[in-house]
């Protein structure tokens, strides 16, 4: 079947869909592509751990077939960095202890970058005020409202929000 | 003391500086590797099937169409399942690992709901996923004791902790109790509960002949080799146990049966095996915490002080383990009282064996116990941290030994003057802000000092003068190789860039579980230990010409990346100096913790004073914690920021226990209804405040470098702060977790 469909391009580089059909994209990166870096936590899309970037939109990669990102683009948190230089967000997580074991934190890190997209497109949440409005502010409330998808147990809530919030600071991401 | 804007210990990286956890930049990066991310040529991945009896017996397996589905490599029952003996139950000999003794698929016997009847190998995920669904099993189901009244029924048994019956009496509590000015006297309840770590259990295992590699999830990676060894009948030393990084624990990843099974599954394929438990499969094999129901009495006189405390109740377990969710332990050293009366009692449940969960009988132990002094606070209309204060124990009640260092008053003044209790009003329901309520609440936290037995290291000086500490210990992002390699360059004055701390591995030295909260001082006390040692040896070395020359190991300390004479300074040699003098590339010792005796000559337990504030709609019946605040009182701290992370990770595991988890069981089967994160609710960003946390950082005297142990003690406390912090918001007192909108309404 590989060639059949147009490929995937997961970091800059063009990946064959996978020949079973069932194959999720995250199952794909893990399994077929080795970078082990986007997390399975679940596999019901309940955790958030396998969030990726398809088309700069964040979905979580164990609901998504392999096949479905045929033309598109996926960035994982492999591809955050720009060489050595870290995504800001990596650096405020280090810096402001925004993980434990570190199991969730990939996920967080593209959902957050994701979520960050949606603030800027005024993309309401359900803990949004004024639904009008064309612009959102990432209050505290705001941030974790749109944060909770992903589950973190070990507890780096705090530090997670507020490496969140120093990276896309002013209150607007 | 607090984690924020700490100012840092010196500077340089040693015991008690805020140093950003060591692997924060892999772990971003997501280059970490975890158990199911090791590769290996020809590596098969295994899929699991669950029994859906709870007892009985397995009468048929059909495998055909699972064997003839695509890229199966072989299916996996107990008909063709290599032997193996049964497990060695945990405390049966030192490094037994077991949770319970059961023999694993080497029978057609159902022990309980969700046990695996077959494991299926194939060559992708997706094809052992779909061939697991296509095995049939047919069953002889027997009568079984699924509920806790029935187990109760059946009679129970007084559950034994540390070789002891759980059982204390100090003079007559129930006449003391009714003879009380105050007496209140209720039952609580304590639901299943799951570690729900982010990663699911999961090990890839390779077997080369007769040795055997395992890269496993694991807190116990010694205990893990020498059970698979002892369960296949092979040398300890043929069976390698990696775990460098693991996705969170809580005192779920020991041995369970998914390990044996995967190694006898790469036994008979002759492949490397991965299995990645499924979230569902998780909770079938690995027991959480189990339910219990716990009766506190409290009398006291009208001054408030407590005449009789009476902790007693019934945990569920099964015939095959030995443990006990020991609640009642938390009131053994709690509070002076004239009588006490403590009793656990276990009844026999046909279920998967329960385990240890963060802080085990403490966390849901002082639910109770703290929500019933709060009952006697209100009863008496005296403030409740005045009447824990006015009940401080000069000794411990029940051992009467002396506290190594107990500074819990001292927590309770600075955390109340932090969170500024003095302006609550103790009225229940008074305080409401629109629709919602608004109340505050306090409990007492505290967790058993343990320090283990098993502490070995090897520590090696390089000619360069940098260090290597070997030790097979755990993080599982805890911080233990960040606060240990603090502790190590402190104690060879080097700059922390120049250690190396190697742990999680079965080869390494050492016999260290991360269970207890005890790591941190079990590996202290053997690095100290090595410490001495080596400078023994470098004083073997020393030449003539040294300035050290002469001088014994007790004249002479670690100073400035060498050695000097204590309190002389000017006396010095490098590390490098003496190594090159020596002709030496390197010095290896290897050198043993004494034994933790402080645990047997005192009473020694971290301490807290928890404080929250929540607001419960009155309209809906939710409950949300909008303010909280533990105030700690846990001996020296190695490393405020992961320490910070440990006292947070804890209070949030509280709040879940408080109003949300539990593992929901069908009581007429057994049978696990919610195995996953979508119907089991842990606390999720929105549920989470900014948490403060403080602490007295006052050292215990009695332990290595002043330090007691954290990771479990907030977890203690927290759900009784939550729901007293809920009575006082909406006069409901509910004593039955969770606290669910459905009991506020």
């Amino acid at each position: 079947m590989a060639g059949e469909n147009p490929s995937i391009r997961i970091n800059g580089t063009a990946v064959d869909p996978p020949d079973d059909p069932r194959t999720s994209l995250l199952d794909l990166l893990r399994e077929r592509l080795g970078l082990h870096g986007t997390k399975k936590g679940c596999d019901q899309g309940a955790c958030g751990a396998c969030t990726v970037l398809v088309d700069g939109a964040r979905v979580v990669s164990c609901l998504l077939l392999a096949a479905q990102c045929a033309g598109r683009e996926v960035v994982t948190v492999e591809g955050l960095a720009q060489g050595d230089e870290p995504h800001p967000l990596q650096r405020a997580f280090v810096e402001h202890d925004g993980l434990q074991c570190g199991y969730c934190t990939p996920g967080q890190i593209c959902s957050a970058v994701g979520m960050a997209a949606e603030v800027r497109r005024g993309v309401p949440s359900s803990v949004t005020r004024d639904l009008s409005a064309d612009r959102v502010d990432l209050t505290h409330d705001e941030l974790r409202e749109r944060m909770s998808g992903n589950l973190c147990r070990c507890g780096a809530h705090n530090g997670i929000v507020a490496a969140v919030a120093a990276t896309y600071a002013g209150g607007r991401a | 003391m607090n984690d924020r804007g700490t100012t840092a210990a010196g500077g340089r990286g040693w015991v008690g500086d805020p140093v950003p956890r060591l692997d924060g930049p892999l772990k971003v990066r997501g280059e970490a590797p975890f158990a199911a991310e090791f590769a290996y040529d020809g590596l098969v991945h295994a899929a699991l099937v669950h029994s859906t009896i709870p007892k009985g017996r397995v009468t048929a397996l059909d495998t055909a169409a699972a064997e003839a589905a695509p890229g199966v490599v072989l299916v996996m029952t107990h008909h063709n399942a290599p032997r193996m003996r049964p497990m060695p139950l945990s405390g049966t000999s030192e490094k037994a690992g077991g949770p319970d003794d059961l023999p694993v698929m080497q029978d057609d016997r159902v022990r309980w709901n969700g046990q695996t009847i077959a494991v299926v190998l194939a060559e992708t995920p997706e094809q052992a996923d779909h061939a697991a669904s296509l095995v049939g099993a047919e069953y002889d189901a027997e009568p079984s004791t699924t509920s806790l009244a029935r187990a109760k029924a059946d009679g129970t048994h007084t559950a034994v902790l540390f070789g002891h019956e759980l059982h204390v009496e100090v003079g007559d509590a129930e006449a003391a109790l009714a003879a009380a000015d105050v007496a209140v006297d209720a039952t609580y309840r304590t639901p299943y509960q799951n570690h729900n770590a982010l990663e699911p259990h999961a090990l890839t295992v390779v077997w080369h002949g007769d040795d055997l590699v395992v890269h496993d999830a694991s807190q116990v990676v010694v205990h893990t080799a020498w059970t698979l060894a002892h369960m296949f009948g092979i040398e300890e030393e043929r069976v390698h146990v990696t775990a460098p990084y693991v996705g969170g624990h809580f005192g779920g990843k020991g041995v369970w049966s998914h390990q044996p099974l995967a190694v006898a599954a790469a036994k008979l394929a002759g492949r490397p095996v991965r299995l990645a438990l499924s979230r569902k499969s998780v909770y079938r094999l690995v027991g959480g915490r189990s339910l219990t129901e716990q009766r506190v009495a409290i009398g006291a006189s009208a001054d408030g002080r407590f005449e009789a405390l009476i902790h007693t109740g019934t945990s569920a377990h099964t015939r095959n383990d030995a443990l006990v969710e020991a609640f009642p332990f938390t009131s053994r050293s709690a509070y002076a009282t004239r009588t006490l009366l403590i009793d656990c009692q276990g009844a026999y449940q046909d279920m998967l064996t329960p385990s240890t969960m963060r802080a085990p009988g403490e966390a849901v132990g002082s639910f109770a116990l703290e929500s019933a002094v709060d009952e006697v606070a209100v009863a008496l209309g005296l403030d409740p941290v005045e009447l824990r204060i006015r009940n401080e124990p000069a000794v411990d009640p029940t051992s009467g030994r002396p506290f190594s260092s107990r500074h819990v008053v001292e927590a309770w003044r600075a955390g109340a003057e932090r969170f500024g209790w003095a302006k609550r009003n103790p009225v229940p329901g008074a305080v409401r802000e629109g629709e919602w309520l608004v109340g505050t609440g306090c409990a007492a936290a505290s967790h058993l000092y343990v320090r283990q037995p098993g502490g070995r290291a090897r520590l090696t000086l390089t000619a360069d003068g940098a260090a290597t500490v070997e030790i097979a210990a755990h993080d599982a992002g805890m911080g233990t190789a960040t606060a240990q390699t603090q502790v190590a360059a402190e104690s060879l004055a080097l700059p922390p860039d120049r250690v190396t701390i190697r742990f999680a591995d079965s080869t390494l030295p050492g016999l260290v579980a991360a269970l207890g909260s005890s790591q941190t001082v079990t590996v202290a006390a053997t690095v100290l230990a090595a410490r001495r040692a080596l400078v023994a040896e470098l004083l073997t070395l020393v030449g003539t010409g040294s300035p050290l020359a002469g001088l014994t190991p007790d004249e002479v300390g670690p100073h400035d990346a060498g050695l000097a004479r204590l309190g002389d300074p000017g006396r010095h040699e490098s590390y490098a100096s003496i190594l090159a003098a020596a002709g030496r590339a390197d010095v290896v010792v290897e050198a043993s913790a004494p034994p933790p005796t402080e645990m047997a000559e005192w009473s020694m337990h971290s301490y807290g004073a928890m404080f929250c504030e929540v607001r419960v709609s009155a309209v809906t019946g939710e409950a949300r914690v909008s303010r909280f605040l533990g105030s700690l009182d846990c001996g020296r701290v190695v490393n405020p920021t992961t320490a910070g992370g440990q006292f947070r990770g804890g209070i949030i595991m509280g709040m879940g226990l408080a109003l949300t988890e539990q593992t929901l069981v069908d009581e007429r089967n057994g049978r696990i209804m919610n195995p996953g994160l979508g119907e089991y609710h842990i606390p999720v960003h929105l549920d989470v405040p900014e948490i403060d946390v403080i602490w007295t950082g006052v050292p215990d005297p009695r332990s290595p470098l002043g330090a007691r142990g954290i990771g479990e003690l907030t977890i203690t406390g927290t759900g009784a702060a939550i729901a007293n912090a809920i009575h006082n918001a909406t006069g409901k007192r509910v004593r039955e977790l969770p606290i669910t909108p459905d009991k506020l309404l």
